[in-house]
């Protein structure tokens, strides 16, 4: 699960780790309110103002509607004019962002409407790091990354100069060791104060991700200020969905309207849903076999419309939900059904299509390969009910006839 | 010969719940050697099983079955009973890497963890905790294991299967039924079958499944499949090269994944640009793995590899 940029701080900060103040706005008059507070408690007359999606990519994108107007805008304003002049870049500004679509490399063509605003202090910035913790599968560990190099993206940190990369593994029956963190220090090029005020920081950033069980914590850029602090200027923090059975503050963070209704309505039923860009919807227990039916549909030439995963024991009301969610997809073109029954049985899967058929109706091509656990009965329930159905006898025969169907 | 599981394999099962049951079950219908449980809510007891005996697995049964296993409180107390040396978990989320933890404390040789959703700082934890010890993790998030007509320790249906002379490991449960049902049809069967599960922990990886069935006597041919995320494939393309004398076929699931998305399994995510599916095709055609185009040609793919 993915958490905002405000929220994420707000969990630093109850953790002693340094953020810069800010206040997150839901209004243009939030926004504005926001201002003289944050410059009279900081002292510096710069506040900036950044737009609150699950996308990173923010300070470079552009938002649809207003394409002069960037996801991070630094006001400066407020040097020679005081707070007013800068209330009233913050009240421009907020007018523009809020609710509008704001696109970045990271939320493809379509954007994301930006519902709330993070206003923060202005930081004098003298180095800009990055620093991570994330899990290391081949050690089995998280661990804790960082460079000299911050501000950018960190992939092409890792291709073009991996030798600026620093990794340090979290012992989880120790967590991060004080050597460590020194080490750490030390090849960030940080001494005396800075140095010592990055230790802390990342000792507690350390024991943060083990306590909040995240998968990535990421801050880019973790910067060191003209006098010597350490504060995380950005923050982006995703959980483990398994663990959030012992968040449940966390689990209130959500914000479902960051998320793909559909998505959404999949994972209140327990089924696996991803959302794509083709024409030919699938529906498979497994996630493996799922992947792989996708593949193959793209492999014959086609594009799947979706990823779907019923799981391994699902119920026929589970199956009916997964097949309206198909079926409410207007570019779905012809269905794809795949299924290998272990536990998962035929005869259930075949119940559940044909009463999401009886409810929703069916306008577009059917065709199912059915294998494994009780496929005889399985058939035989579909073949009775009198669905307009092709049968298929592999995958690779499913997906030439679903393909031949809808072309 | 074959790999982790036989004859002489005994089972515990840790988690009597609903699939506890089913699962326990359709093992003693197959032929597994099931001795005991563990379930501490129950200890004392006995658990009756009975049905029809699934005739293709284990060979000269009767046609129908009777057990009463016992319960007992804790592995320890369930190995010192009966003599068991492997146990499968059915536990839930938040306690099976506990179970685990205990399994391995109890000296066992293998843990099968079936269990999906574990939170991945307490396989962290549990991985830790084996470090040192010589207990065996398969899983978790995985279908099990199986030696047709021996010993089947999962969820996987045990028909599809036959005993033959390839060696199967995979990611993915469904993936796993797919290749082993095409070498069943392909009649060159299989020697075992594992499933090493979907999580980005785990206790086994492609290169200790790939080193075993090196060693198998009767095992002539692997298929190994993977999926995006992370880059066991990679490694275990690499131990290929440099370490293996018997041929390989594989299959890579998630060419069409898109980077960012969860594809299902935990561990299933091309993140940062890495852990795609062309990376892991590459390094294992580079190997000398025959790689399948599509999952219905794994079955191909391995009689290709075979020469």
């Amino acid at each position: 699960m993915k958490i905002h940029e405000h929220q994420a701080k707000q969990l630093m900060a109850a953790r002693g780790i340094p953020v810069p103040l800010g206040r997150v706005a839901r209004s243009v008059d939030e926004a504005v309110a926001a201002v003289r507070p944050l410059i009279e408690e900081s002292g510096n007359p710069v506040v900036v103002v950044k737009a609150q999606i699950h996308a990173g990519g923010r300070g470079k994108g552009t938002f649809k509607e207003h394409p002069e107007v960037r996801g991070v805008h630094v006001i400066t304003e407020g040097i020679d004019g005081g707070p007013s002049a800068a209330e009233e870049r913050v009240r421009e500004l907020a007018q523009q962002m809020l609710g509008s679509t704001l696109v970045t490399i990271q939320t493809g063509e379509e954007g994301k409407r930006v519902n709330r605003l993070y206003v923060e202090q202005g930081v004098d910035i003298a180095r800009e790091l990055y620093l991570a913790v994330l899990l290391d599968r081949t050690v089995s560990r998280n661990i804790v990354m960082a460079s000299t190099e911050g501000g950018v993206e960190i992939e092409k940190v890792a291709e073009e100069t991996p030798e600026k990369i620093l990794r340090a593994e979290i012992d989880p029956a120790i967590g991060l060791a004080g050597f460590q963190a020194n080490e750490l220090a030390f090849g960030l090029g940080l001494e005396g104060e800075p140095g010592k005020n990055f230790m802390r920081f990342v000792k507690a950033l350390s024991d943060a991700a083990t306590e909040l069980d995240t998968d990535l914590v990421e801050i880019n850029p973790l910067v060191v200020t003209g006098d010597g602090q350490v504060i995380a200027l950005d923050g982006k923090v995703a959980f483990d969905d398994n663990a959030l059975y012992r968040h449940p503050d966390i689990a209130d963070m959500r914000d479902e309207s960051e998320e793909d209704p559909a998505e959404l309505a999949a994972k209140n039923a327990g089924l696996n849903y991803i959302k794509l860009d083709g024409t030919i919807g699938c529906l498979v227990n497994g996630a493996g076999l799922a992947m792989a039916t996708m593949d193959t549909i793209k492999h014959v030439g086609g594009e799947p419309a979706n990823f779907l995963d019923v799981g391994g024991g699902a119920s026929a009301d589970q199956v009916t939900t997964a097949f309206q969610i198909i079926t409410q997809d207007p570019t779905v073109k012809g269905i794809f059904v795949n299924i290998f029954g272990g536990i998962m049985r035929c005869d259930v899967l075949a119940t559940g299509i044909v009463e999401a058929v009886g409810r929703v109706g069916l306008e577009v091509p059917l065709v199912v390969r059915l294998e494994g656990t009780k496929v005889e009965e399985g058939k035989k329930i579909i073949e009775e009910s009198g669905l307009k159905v092709t049968n298929a006898d592999s995958l690779l025969d499913g997906a030439n006839k679903i393909l031949e169907l809808t072309s | 010969m074959s790999v982790l599981v036989d004859k002489s394999t005994k089972v515990l099962v840790q988690g009597l719940g609903k699939t506890g049951q089913f699962h326990t079950d359709t093992a003693i219908a197959y032929g597994t050697q099931m001795v005991g449980a563990v379930h501490p809510s129950r200890a004392g007891s006995t658990f009756p099983f009975e049905g029809e005996t699934d005739h293709s697995g284990v060979a000269g049964r009767d046609d129908t079955y009777s057990v009463d296993l016992p319960v007992f409180a804790t592995v320890e107390q369930a190995v010192a009973e009966t003599g068991a040396n492997a146990s499968v978990i059915y536990v839930p989320p938040p306690f099976a890497a506990d179970a685990i933890m205990e399994a391995a404390a109890a000296g066992l040789d293998l843990v099968v963890a079936i269990t999906e959703g574990i939170p991945v700082a307490d396989m962290i934890k549990a991985k830790r905790y084996l470090e040192g010890k010589s207990t065996r993790l398969i899983g978790p998030n995985c279908p099990g294991v199986i030696t047709p007509g021996e010993c089947k320790i999962g969820i996987m249906p045990g028909y599809i299967h036959q005993r033959g002379k390839i060696g199967v490991v995979s990611r993915s449960g469904t993936l796993t039924y797919e290749a082993v049902h095409q070498l069943t049809l392909l009649d060159l069967g299989q020697t075992t079958a594992i499933g090493i599960g979907g999580d980005p922990v785990n206790g086994t990886n492609f290169v200790d499944c790939l080193q075993m069935f090196e060693d198998d006597e009767e095992t002539e041919g692997v298929i190994m499949i993977g999926e995006i995320g992370g880059t066991a494939e990679e490694d275990a393309a690499e131990f290929v090269k440099g370490s293996m004398s018997k041929p390989v076929a594989g299959f890579i699931a998630g060419t069409t994944a898109p980077p960012g998305k969860r594809m299902g399994h935990a561990g299933a995510i091309v993140s940062g640009g890495k852990g795609t599916a062309e990376a892991k095709i590459e390094a294992m055609t580079d190997a000398g793995i025959v790689v399948a185009e599509t999952p219905s040609g794994m079955g191909e793919a391995m009689l290709r590899a075979l020469g």
